[in-house]
């Protein structure tokens, strides 16, 4: 087990040290980002100015190494834009991105495992055909159009939540929902296929020769084994739920990472780019360890091993 | 009084094939009854069947199926899983798959009794123990807090069995407990098993394809055939005068001490169980039967050879 | 079994039928429109569709707020949509699958870094560095389709490596090498073809895909350039106007919606189709 989370550590070591050359080509690849920066109406005097103050005279490989150095010590280097520090601009923004992605996962996983439980019980019944429907449905539907529908009906004709904003927790239940949509499906399908086969197993049998209630069968003695794979793909899809709230936050105009990058993004403020690109990653690389880890606490055969 | 099992006339359908066509047996207290035959003829789906186990798409039918003379057919699921662990119990063929692998053994054992007798968690916990000790699990208490993958096969079944008598059942039901273990192992639980039967004085319903089992532990044995029974008698008459063709057949394969001779070969039986399609008439050993003519294509009598003993052959 | 089988072709045959609409306005998207997609006629706009009172026989589906013709654009966005997809699949489906075959086929060394490849693009945010490669070098459609097919090669990869490495188990991979085949030839005449099935079902997974994400970046101004009509940008220039006529959205919202419905229900139809002619020879 110590030897596999060493293992594993040393590959995100590596993921993250990828993701970073990355980063960092990927914002250089629009040529010359001093004149971007200086403004179109800059003479060729304040481009050099420019390019000497942010360090962009020195070779590549110069300007990569002092990143990555100072990223290892927490710091992302300075937005122009914003003429702070990008570390604490992203870590001011992280608890609204974190609360929408959060809020997604949860409403997500209230919807799915209790929508696999019913078409697994229910398998080839029409009940069964309804969810599948559902999740193909999920599937289909482009998350920022069903923000808008959801503005439209919820915000305006019904007023029931505020539209934009993050005043109140009642503004993050239209973009948790949002967002919770895009991980229904394969949370659903995983929910659904994972309880089939536990209450296909030879130990469902013994606990109805047990005589214990369909509520105890379903939910102690299936579920529970149903869930080991939910539980780890639910920790990856919310990293991939962080990496999408970009829209979402843009969408509902709540000031999260994504509405960060987005901006920045627009601004040509490449240190905020390229460290979002790179915080995101690495949030990813954590969340898949944690998933192996939850998969080991929640799967005894694994624990000993 | 009435029997503790009563079966007849068992039929159970899956889809359009019949896995058992009119099967009666009765299982009376304190006595062990077995029910032989090859894999495939319908021993473990009549067992399921009487605790209302079959799988979704199977279909059960009978004139008459009651424990201590109550209905058992037209009683609802919820009632049913009063009596299922409680009154009645069963253990599996397959002990290294029967225990959910996400729970301790004592989480496993307790909630029987919690479930059916409401019993403390602590009450429940001291019972297992004891019922760990009694199958011969040395250590109980460190074995309850371990999880099924921590055991052998022959360990897991005697938890199974353990399992079984948490709510003292009158009626236990096993379905080739010895099937996937050692062979050493084997003897080891059905010495266990036969022991349980006459201490607690439960009746039980083995199931087992070993005719060495059964002249061990066996009151009365029921032979089964494609789905139906073919002879039913007392352990030590199905022995001495087997009347179908098929038990004696069954016989000749198994060495019985005392009765196989050192230079007789084993018998075997040609052939395989047939497939029993819909509207099937007569025999369905016949195939493979040496004494069978054209009239065993109609409809077979039972025959009577003695107070407790019958059987399904147009031979007499 | 008979139900559910009826019920499954159903929707296999619905998503053809969505798919081979969307294909013929796509390929003949020209000759179909009823006006010049790009020409605005300002006191023509935000005409209402024809279900709606004081709507126009000229235009269908109403005008945007620029005047220009809704059902027009609409078509011509289906060619970019169908066009986007199919594209970015290809370019994808070249980079997944070349990697997945040689990591399921070499195995040891390669296969690791076939591995970190893959879980290296799954820890990048595929939205956030389209738009930033596209805000940074400006939108272009062939810059969109190289970002795309460049980013979306990870369930290639994933699944051209697994089916890879269950058929080089299988006895007619051991009888070739046996004959002498040499790698090159295994991997193009024995393994290939028998994982097509499984990476066809992928690539129209893919398809749908890269169309949604294309709308997510046109919706977001990154992404297809202004004025040609993708059906994400047709979204995000009515988005102004959707609190007081809800269809301007609605119409290429449903568009892009049963667009991509049926190419899943596609996928998902060629998947059990292939599943069971896999089964049944086997």
């Amino acid at each position: 087990m110590l030897r596999f989370l060493v293992r594993r550590l040393i590959v995100a070591l590596l993921v993250a040290l990828t993701v970073m050359v990355l980063a960092f080509v990927l914002t250089r690849l629009s040529g010359d980002l001093a004149i971007s920066i200086a403004g179109p109406s800059a003479t060729q005097a304040d481009v050099d100015a420019v390019r000497k103050a942010y360090g962009l005279d020195r070779p590549l490989v110069v300007q990569f190494f002092d990143w990555m150095g100072q990223a290892m010590t927490g710091h992302l280097g300075e937005s122009f834009f914003f003429k702070q520090p990008v570390a604490a601009l992203i870590g001011e923004r992280m608890s609204v991105t974190l609360t929408l992605g959060l809020t997604g996962l949860v409403i997500a996983l209230l919807l799915s495992i209790p929508l696999g439980i019913v078409a697994a019980v229910n398998e080839n019944t029409a009940l069964d055909r309804v969810v599948q429907l559902i999740a193909l449905l999920g599937q289909a539907m482009p998350s920022f159009w069903l923000a808008l529908l959801l503005m439209i009906t919820f915000g305006l004709q019904l007023g029931w939540l505020p539209i934009s904003g993050t005043d109140s927790w009642e503004s993050y239940i239209m973009p948790g929902v949002v967002l919770a949509f895009s991980a229904v499906p394969a949370l659903t399908r995983l929910t659904r296929a994972g309880m089939i086969q536990a209450m296909a197993a030879d130990y469902i049998r013994t606990a109805r020769a047990k005589g214990l209630s369909r509520a105890s069968i379903l939910l102690k003695h299936a579920l529970r084994n149903a869930a080991i794979p939910v539980v780890a793909v639910a920790a990856v899809q919310l990293g991939f739920m962080l990496g999408g709230s970009i829209v979402i936050e843009q969408v509902f105009a709540l000031h999260g990472v994504g509405f960060l990058a987005w901006e920045s993004i627009q601004k040509n403020d490449f240190p905020v780019v390229q460290s979002v690109v790179l915080v995101l990653a690495v949030i990813y690389v954590a969340l898949t360890m944690l998933a192996d880890t939850l998969n080991a606490v929640l799967d005894p055969r694994l624990r000993g091993a | 009084m009435s029997a503790l099992l009563e079966i007849a006339g068992l039929r159970i359908a899956f889809g359009a094939t019949e896995a058992v066509r009119g099967v009666s047996l009765t299982v009376e207290r304190g006595q062990t009854h077995c029910l032989v035959g090859e894999s495939g003829c319908g021993k473990s789906v009549t067992a399921l069947s009487v605790m209302n186990l079959l799988a979704r798409n199977g279909r059960r039918r009978a004139d008459k199926l009651a424990f201590e003379g109550e209905d058992l057919l037209g009683l609802s699921d919820r009632s049913m899983s009063r009596l299922r662990g409680d009154a009645m119990a069963m253990i599996f063929q397959e002990p290294m798959t029967s225990l959910n692998p996400a729970y301790t053994i004592g989480s496993q054992m307790t909630e029987v009794l919690r479930r059916h007798r409401k019993a403390s968690q602590r009450v429940a916990t001291d019972r297992a123990a004891d019922l760990l000790a009694r199958v011969g699990i040395t250590a109980p208490g460190l074995r309850l807090g371990q999880f099924p993958h921590q055991l052998s096969g022959g360990l897991r079944q005697r938890v199974m069995i353990a399992m079984a008598l948490m709510c003292e059942p009158r009626l236990l039901i096993a379905d080739e407990p010895t099937t996937a273990l050692d062979v050493t192992v084997q003897a080891q639980i059905l010495r266990l098993l036969a022991g349980l039967q006459r201490d607690l004085g439960l009746g039980l319903l083995l199931i087992t394809h070993d005719l060495g089992v059964v002249a061990r532990v066996a009151t009365h044995v029921s032979v089964m055939y494609a789905g139906e029974i073919v002879e039913s008698a007392p352990t030590a008459e199905l022995f001495a005068t087997p009347k179908h063709p098929y038990t004696q057949g069954l016989l000749r394969c198994v060495p019985v001490p005392g009765k196989v001779q050192r230079d007789q070969p084993l018998g075997l039986i040609p052939g395989t169980v047939p497939r029993i399609g819909p509207g099937f008439e007569g025999c369905a050993f016949r195939e493979r039967c040496g004494f069978a003519d054209e009239t065993c294509a109609l409809t077979i009598p039972r025959h009577r050879a003695g107070p407790t003993h019958d059987f399904l052959c147009r031979l007499t | 079994m008979g139900m559910k089988r009826g019920w499954r072709q159903a929707g296999t045959w619905l998503g053809a039928a969505i798919v081979g609409v969307a294909a013929f306005c796509a390929i003949f998207a020209p000759l179909l429109v009823p006006h010049d997609p790009f020409a605005q006629d300002i006191p023509n706009r935000l005409l209402v569709p024809f279900w709606m009172d004081g709507s126009n026989p000229d235009h269908l589906l109403g005008t945007d707020p620029l005047g220009r013709d809704y059902l027009s654009r609409l078509i011509l966005g289906c060619r970019i949509s169908m066009l986007i997809g199919v594209t970015v699949s290809l370019v994808s489906g070249l980079i997944g699958i070349t990697l997945g075959v040689l990591g399921g086929f070499m195995g040891g060394r390669v296969d690791d870094a076939v591995l970190f490849a893959i879980t290296t693009r799954l820890s990048i945010p595929v939205v956030l560095v389209a738009l930033a490669v596209v805000g940074l070098l400006g939108s272009s459609m062939l810059l969109l389709l190289l970002t795309l097919g460049l980013l979306l090669w990870d369930r290639f990869a994933v699944v051209a490596r697994s089916t890879t490495m269950q058929v080089r188990r299988l006895d007619f991979v051991d009888a070739a090498w046996c004959a002498g085949c040499s790698r090159f030839r295994i991997l193009t005449r024995e393994i290939l073809p028998n994982i097509a099935s499984h990476l066809v079902v992928v690539a129209t997974l893919e398809i749908a895909l890269a169309i949604l994400l294309e709308a997510t970046l046109s919706f977001l101004g990154l992404g297809v350039p202004p004025p040609l009509p993708s059906w994400g940008l047709m979204i995000a220039e009515a988005k102004d106007y959707m609190f007081f006529s809800p269809w301007v959205i609605v119409i290429p919202g449903v568009a892009l919606f049963v667009l991509v419905l049926g190419i899943n229900l596609l996928g998902d139809g060629l998947r059990d189709l292939f599943g069971t002619r896999m089964r049944s020879d086997a």
